[in-house]
């Protein structure tokens, strides 16, 4: 038995498990249900390998996930949406001139810091260029927003995209999060670990609130929807597409043959509609799993690779790393980047998806905290373990519900209909599930500390 | 030069917008920040789940309150709230302590790294979460009764004759005198008595306070009811002055955390000071001062926008800035707190 459950057959077990699983949903429920759930869980794995890239590698504990996957959806809407003309005439300008200015700020800002001698003369040198520069940027930040969030509010008030098909997105995506996380890692790597996680889940608030209140980036509240130039077809355009139709009228011909004239044109009807949904789905998962199999080769090779082994060194003993000459803070910010990139490809993708973008979706339970149970439960400094867990708690969250609604029609089985108790538990089943995930991190932290898929334990022998 | 009459009034206007709601959002923040530095200070791990466990008394503290007025029992002109919150602060110990002994315990036994502590009190904030919003339902609940104002806007202005009105809302003063009344009590505790005294020399330094026969199970039970009693305390304070749901209670850990490091964490002072720094620039930052100025303006300076610095909904964000602001110039906070 335990040679069943060794380190080595863990993976291929694990991955057994969770396929009959979703073979299951496939059947018992429906197949469309099951790709969905499939897509998101792939999208989930990346994420999770990006947690993975920080905590698993280098320790490094980043509760600023929500923040960059935003950055990554924000990255989707920026490419694909049409440019709005208008907008860019009326405001283009003055958002450039603060644009710049803020640039020349920084720049002063860092000369001052740089060429001063630390104490009160440099402090209030820095202080009074903030000041005036903030009154200066506002002076032409602040008419320059207001007429773009005027023009045709209903429908635009944002400056729009670049445009182009959205798949480009993912890459844009991934390098916004690595560009704001370049800033962030640069402010708050020297911290202990918990302060860097509440530094980072306040930064990832702050983003949030940005995206929110900003309407000229991305309409703000307002939300951006039916984002298109999406890489699958679309189902309207199938069905009504010859070679599609013939392609499900073969599929199917053996049970269509079966049936009468007048019901076998209503039959292939429903089904091209059907298939017509699960095709896109298919091509969804098929795009995805291509990007989470090169980022998954690229992981493992890295970790196995010298870099890799300085990272775990690293991980595993600071002060000694250091002493063997290794530049910790920077080896951080550099691991830092690269996995909150992963995350932000991600949350291009899941952008992609939806075709909307909704900041207030953005809920550091959803985002951040359920990510970081992917990589804990799946196997922290394991890659496949990260993806395990992606798509394992992913499946978990989305069946969680369903299973909860069934045990609590169980519990009450006995109750009167009618009863305020039944009709309260019964409402407040699908609340189980944030229940049912808290337990399950507790209890693999317990007793399972390293994750269902462990990290290899490496011994170099001399 | 302005009249007098108009200082007057932008007197009035400041503290009726800013001075009054900060003075007691900043009381509740410090209730708050003051369970997060006693946990930090002692258990040595930043509680990710104190929001939730806020949640979890005030929720108590709403259902019995329920049961009270249903039974027609009532406090007078106070809410009855502040019969219920006892009772409130027992529930909060028990979840509280059952937490300790069945997750906690293990990882301190076996010494685990902080990092260990903090994801394991994320488990713990879903399953509290889950808890409250499965009793109560994930909205909105409102548990103030008795009197609303101790006055009105309307009359003050009756009794002063300026234009501008002040109101006093009775949860304000509440607000106040609980906190006075729990902060007083917690620093007499922590300095004059045997246990208090234990339980700093067991955060200053572990080993020797063990050494010294400091029971450490028993710093350990104190410190969570204590920490459960204040919890309880700042969210049924907050839920009375605003509202009660409890994701507001999850987004309300982070300016807490705020304040419990502006301060300096692991300071008791501290966490009071940090809680007022958090509320006042939370309120000043966002404050649109438009109205202020034309009373203390000539009419020829009026200012044409709205003199705000940042727009409210930044009110999280900025408690951030200080934060992270702090953290980069001086890690300790404004009270040097332990240094990590």
């Amino acid at each position: 038995m335990n040679a069943l459950f060794s380190q080595k057959n863990r993976a291929p077990l694990a991955f057994s498990v969770m396929a009959l699983l979703l073979i299951a949903v496939g059947m018992g429920q429906s197949w469309p249900f099951a790709l969905a759930i499939i897509n998101l869980c792939l999208i989930s794995a990346i994420m999770s390998l990006g947690v993975n890239i920080q905590w698993g590698y280098a320790g490094l504990l980043n509760l600023g996930v929500m923040g960059f996957t935003a950055l990554g959806g924000v990255a989707a809407v920026l490419i694909s949406e049409a440019p709005v003309l208008e907008a860019w005439s009326v405001g283009g300008q003055g958002m450039v001139v603060s644009f710049i200015l803020v640039v020349i700020t920084i720049v002063l800002a860092i000369l001052v810091h740089r060429n001063m001698a630390s104490g009160w003369a440099r402090k209030s040198a820095l202080s009074v260029l903030f000041v005036g520069a903030y009154f200066t940027i506002n002076h032409f930040y602040e008419p320059s927003v207001l007429a773009i969030e005027n023009v045709n509010p209903a429908t635009m008030g944002f400056l729009g995209g670049l445009g182009l098909p959205i798949i480009f997105s993912w890459i844009v995506g991934g390098v916004m999060a690595a560009g704001v996380a370049w800033v962030i890692g640069k402010i708050t790597l020297g911290l202990r670990s918990d302060y860097l996680a509440i530094a980072t889940l306040g930064i990832s608030e702050i983003i949030i609130a940005v995206l929110k209140n900003e309407d000229w980036i991305a309409r703000g509240v307002k939300n951006v929807s039916g984002l298109d130039r999406r890489p699958v077809p679309y189902e309207l355009d199938l069905q009504t597409s010859p070679w599609f139709m013939d392609m499900i009228e073969s599929m199917f011909s053996g049970r269509l043959a079966l049936l009468s004239d007048v019901e076998r044109v209503a039959a292939l009807k429903q089904l091209i509609i059907q298939g017509s949904s699960v095709f896109v789905k298919l091509c969804y998962t098929g795009l995805f799993t291509v990007v989470l199999i090169a980022i998954l080769m690229l992981s493992i090779k890295a970790l196995n690779s010298p870099w890799g082994r300085m990272m775990r060194a690293i991980r595993d003993n600071e002060e000694a790393a250091n002493a063997m000459g290794k530049n910790v803070v920077r080896q951080h910010l550099q691991v830092f980047v690269l996995g909150s990139a992963v995350v932000g490809i991600a949350g291009a993708m899941l952008v992609t998806i939806d075709g909307m973008f909704i900041p207030t979706a953005y809920q550091p339970l959803r985002f951040t905290f359920l990510i970081w149970l992917m990589v804990v439960i799946g196997g922290s400094g394991n890659n496949l373990g990260a993806v395990f867990g992606g798509f394992f708690i992913w499946f978990m969250w989305i069946e969680a519900e369903p299973l909860s609604m069934a045990f609590m029609d169980l519990v009450t089985m006995g109750m009167d209909q009618a009863s305020d108790l039944r009709n309260h538990l019964v409402k407040s089943a699908p609340q189980l599930r944030l229940f049912i995930m808290g337990l399950t991190l507790l209890l693999t932290m317990r007793f399972m500390p390293k994750g269902i898929i462990p990290e290899e334990t490496r011994l170099h022998s001399v | 030069m302005p009249e007098f009459v108009d200082i007057l009034n932008a007197i009035v206007l400041f503290s009726n917008f800013v001075l009054v709601p900060a003075i007691s959002y900043g009381a509740q923040l410090a209730l708050g920040a003051l369970g997060i530095t006693l946990v930090y200070g002692i258990l040595r791990f930043s509680n990710f789940a104190h929001g939730d466990m806020m949640a979890f008394g005030t929720m108590s503290v709403i259902l019995i309150t329920w049961g009270f007025q249903s039974m027609g029992i009532s406090f007078g002109p106070l809410p009855t709230a502040l019969l219920a919150l006892p009772f409130g602060i027992l529930c909060a110990i028990g979840l509280s302590l059952m937490f300790d002994k069945t997750v906690y315990k293990f990882y301190r036994v076996k010494k685990s790294a902080p990092v260990i502590f903090v994801i394991v009190s994320t488990g713990v904030m879903f399953m509290t979460n889950a808890i409250v919003r499965f009793i109560i339902g994930p909205s909105d609940q409102r548990f103030m009764d008795g009197t609303k104002f101790i006055f009105r806007p309307r009359e003050f202005k009756e009794f002063t004759g300026l234009s501008e009105g002040l109101a006093l809302k009775s949860t304000q003063a509440l607000t106040l005198t609980v906190a006075i009344i729990a902060v007083a009590a917690l620093f007499y505790f922590l300095q004059k008595t045997r246990t208090g005294k234990a339980m700093r020399a067991f955060s200053d330094n572990e080993d020797l306070a063990l050494l010294s026969g400091i029971n450490p199970d028993r710093v350990v039970f104190i410190t969570w009811i204590i920490v459960a009693a204040l919890a309880t305390t700042a969210g049924t304070l907050y839920g009375l002055d605003k509202s009660f749901k409890p994701f507001t209670y999850f987004m309300l850990l982070l300016p807490m955390f705020a304040a419990a490091i502006v301060g300096g964490i692991g300071s008791p002072i501290g966490a009071v000071v940090g809680g007022f720094v958090i509320a006042f620039s939370e309120v000043i930052v966002t404050y649109a001062y438009k109205k202020f100025f034309i009373y203390l303006m000539p009419e020829s300076l009026e200012p044409s926008g709205l003199m705000q610095f940042l727009s409210t909904d930044y009110k999280f964000a900025v408690s951030f800035i200080i934060l992270v602001m702090v953290l980069l110039i001086r890690p300790t906070g404004i009270f040097k707190g332990q240094s990590i």
